[in-house]
């Protein structure tokens, strides 16, 4: 018998697959992307075109259009792997299925969140954040990103044995992402005036460390109960 | 010695009592034939044993360790392969079979392309995505996954329902090779299973 | 000796027994605290210096928010006892909690929209407490939703109890994001009747209040669980046994 493989190892293992499957889907991985740019112009339309107006909703507009797309590649998240038996032969393999759930929630976060705060310094500026400030906004976005990604996949794990989850597993998610863009957007808000955030910054660290700590843990134990 | 045992294990879906106090103990190179109408519940126990689905009661023994709440020594050692195969169509044989395996064990291409080239892919059919090959050389994919994983514990439902005579006679080969290097299978199907006499038990399940 | 206790309650004929003599002894005390605390709340309180009479409206809505988170955590906590120890009457006392903590939730809000609209002038700010008990409302909806949309009893109990976990632990850090946000923006706050500013005529009320709700909350999940126990062990030969019992019992009170 040789030796189980190691964690590092099954982590590469879990994200080069995933990767190489969003691939090879084409562009489908851009989708959210998409769905996020389209959302933030929604707010002008809906809202005042001046700039000078524009900055005072430009963080949440961000925060929000980025939690709806985040979302919406949630359902995508497990749910192919769960009609395949994926799933299955994961929670059979013996390898601790909260560690390869993680795995698949990073390149998630890799294939959503990622391309989002890379965009998200040009709809800062759309959206009429002074220009110097829009580098600060990438560091809430990124740690809030992730933390989305980690609560988000508690939900569509809970949702994954039902055909129609896709709006309960909004309804289920949103509440709990509520202290995430609470700190997000308030450190947001700061860093498009020019202010410290670093307040906002700690409790957002503290959030992202709780979820990241603790969501696979539940992932894991959803994931095993629905694939029964 | 007895590998693998269960001592009347219960379990209820829903209000159905599909597993109803079923006991057995499989010895090295021992195959065991499930049998039984549909419903009987032949892919829920081995589900059950590998750890898929929890017993309501009773006892699973792996070694003669406890496995019935925490089965991962008992899931290190077994190769399940279940009704779905756990491919993905985009990718390529090699490329899934990489993954499956992976997850338990460093594979070597060298291994991967054996192992395919035992159950009849050769080549070009390797490298193509999955979705391109027939049903029955998908089947084949994944009796290459179980040999791969090389585990003493075969739990297979319905191995061969896709494939053809040839399918059929490499599969019995590939079972008496297993057998005979010690391993054990337990196997749902109504199929004949080519394992000598002495080497085989039945278990009937009710429906 | 509370192991046994713990052990026997696990069994469904036992715990129906047992839930049906408690039931007694927490609705009269609750009926009978309800109403010294109503009729001393309502009438006999004096106003207050700055709210007059409508401030008396605490004493329905401070109770039901109590109750509503209360009622989430004994959700979350019989929900980790069903899905550690296995016991399906843990599961079924959580499920009972669901439906009941959520109508505290709607009568905390609808009162405390109540209470704002002389005080205000608005029937709805966003006030802490209120926002939160919305975001409670909104958890304990998509636990319903979740309740029903899983068909088979095992997965839904145990889906729904790994929810309820996940939102209890949530429920503190989501209530203090709140405040967090509340004092940033200085919206107004009605709710802030500190307890310890309250005179022992306000305050006392106010608390039998507080213990009737409770007293209360327990009886009534405790009659749904023993629905709820009944209807998942319909097929069990105990039931007729029980049901007969209970008839011929129901004559003698507080047995």
């Amino acid at each position: 018998m040789t030796s189980p493989p190691s964690l590092g190892s099954l982590a590469r293992l879990q994200m080069a697959r995933d990767l190489r499957l969003a691939l090879r889907r084409g562009g489908e991985w851009l989708q959210p992307l998409l769905f996020f740019l389209v959302i933030t112009t929604l707010f002008p339309l809906t809202f005042d075109p001046q700039l000078s107006r524009l900055r005072d909703v430009a963080p949440a507009a961000l925060w929000v259009s980025a939690l709806l797309s985040s979302l919406l590649a949630l359902e995508l998240l497990f749910r192919d792997d769960a009609q395949d038996g994926t799933l299955e032969q994961m929670a059979v393999s013996g390898a601790p299925l909260a560690w390869l759930l993680l795995a698949k929630t990073a390149v998630h976060w890799l294939l959503t969140g990622v391309p989002l705060v890379l965009v998200a310094p040009v709809v800062a500026g759309a959206l009429g954040a002074p220009y110097a400030t829009i580098p600060a906004l990438l560091a809430p976005l990124v740690l809030g990103s992730i933390t989305l990604s980690l609560i988000g996949a508690i939900g569509a794990a809970l949702t994954l044995g039902l055909r129609r989850g896709g709006v309960l597993l909004g309804l289920l998610t949103l509440p709990l992402t509520v202290p995430v863009m609470i700190f997000g957007a308030r450190a947001s808000a700061l860093a498009i005036a020019g202010q410290p955030f670093v307040g906002p910054m700690y409790l957002l660290g503290a959030v992202a460390a709780l979820a990241l700590a603790l969501a696979p843990i539940a992932v894991a134990a959803a994931v095993r109960i629905n694939v029964e | 010695m007895n590998l693998l045992e269960a001592r009347q294990v219960h379990l209820w879906r829903g209000e159905i009592h599909v597993l109803r106090g079923v006991s057995l103990s499989v010895a090295a190179g021992q195959c065991l034939q499930l049998t039984g109408p549909n419903g009987a519940g032949k892919s829920t126990l081995l589900r059950v044993l590998c750890g898929l689905l929890p017993a309501a009661d009773g006892q699973i023994l792996w070694r003669d360790a406890d496995c019935t709440r925490d089965a991962s020594p008992l899931q290190r050692e077994c190769a399940y392969l279940g009704h779905l195969s756990g491919h993905k169509g985009e990718l390529s044989a090699l490329e899934n079979l990489a993954y499956l395996c992976g997850l338990r064990r460093r594979c070597s291409e060298a291994e991967l392309d054996a192992a395919l080239q035992a159950v009849g892919l050769h080549g070009g059919a390797q490298r193509r995505p999955l979705r391109q090959l027939s049903a029955g050389q998908q089947r084949r994919v994944a009796l290459a996954r179980v040999i791969l994983q090389q585990t003493p514990l075969w739990l297979l439902d319905e191995p061969i329902a896709n494939l053809d005579v040839q399918g059929q006679e490499l599969f019995n080969g590939l079972l008496a090779g297993h057998l005979a290097s010690g391993g054990l299978a337990l196997i749902a199907t109504h199929q004949p299973l080519a394992v000598a006499e002495a080497s085989l038990l039945r278990l009937e399940l009710a429906a | 000796m509370t192991w046994l206790w713990f052990n026997k309650l696990a069994s469904p004929p036992h715990f129906y027994r047992i839930a049906g003599r408690w039931i007694p002894w927490l609705a009269w005390p609750a009926a009978l605290l309800g109403i010294i605390g109503v009729v001393w709340g309502l009438a006999v309180a004096p106003g207050d210096y700055q709210q007059g009479e409508g401030y008396r409206i605490i004493y329905v809505h401070a109770p039901s928010a109590w109750l509503s988170t209360f009622t989430y955590t004994a959700m979350a906590v019989t929900a980790a006892i069903g899905l550690i120890w296995r016991m399906n009457v843990a599961h079924a006392v959580s499920a009972s909690c669901a439906t009941l903590g959520a109508s505290f939730t709607f009568v905390a809000l609808a009162t405390g929209s109540l209470w704002g609209k002389p005080m205000w002038g608005t029937w709805w700010e966003w006030d802490p407490r209120l926002t939160s008990e919305l975001l409670l409302l909104f958890l304990y909806l998509g636990y319903l939703g979740l309740r029903g949309a899983i068909e088979e009893q095992s997965r839904s109990d145990r889906v729904c109890a790994l929810l309820a976990i996940v939102g209890v632990v949530n429920v503190p850090i989501i209530y203090y994001s709140v405040e967090w946000w509340n004092s940033l923006h200085q919206a107004p706050s009605v709710m802030k009747f500190g307890k310890s500013s309250m005179p022992a005529s306000m305050l006392t009320p106010l608390l039998i209040m507080f213990a009737s709700g409770t007293l209360f909350a327990a009886a009534l999940v405790l009659v749904r669980a023993r629905g709820e126990v009944l209807r998942r062990e319909r097929a069990g030969n105990w039931i007729a046994a029980a049901i007969g019992a209970n008839a011929t019992a129901s004559g003698r009170e507080g047995e």
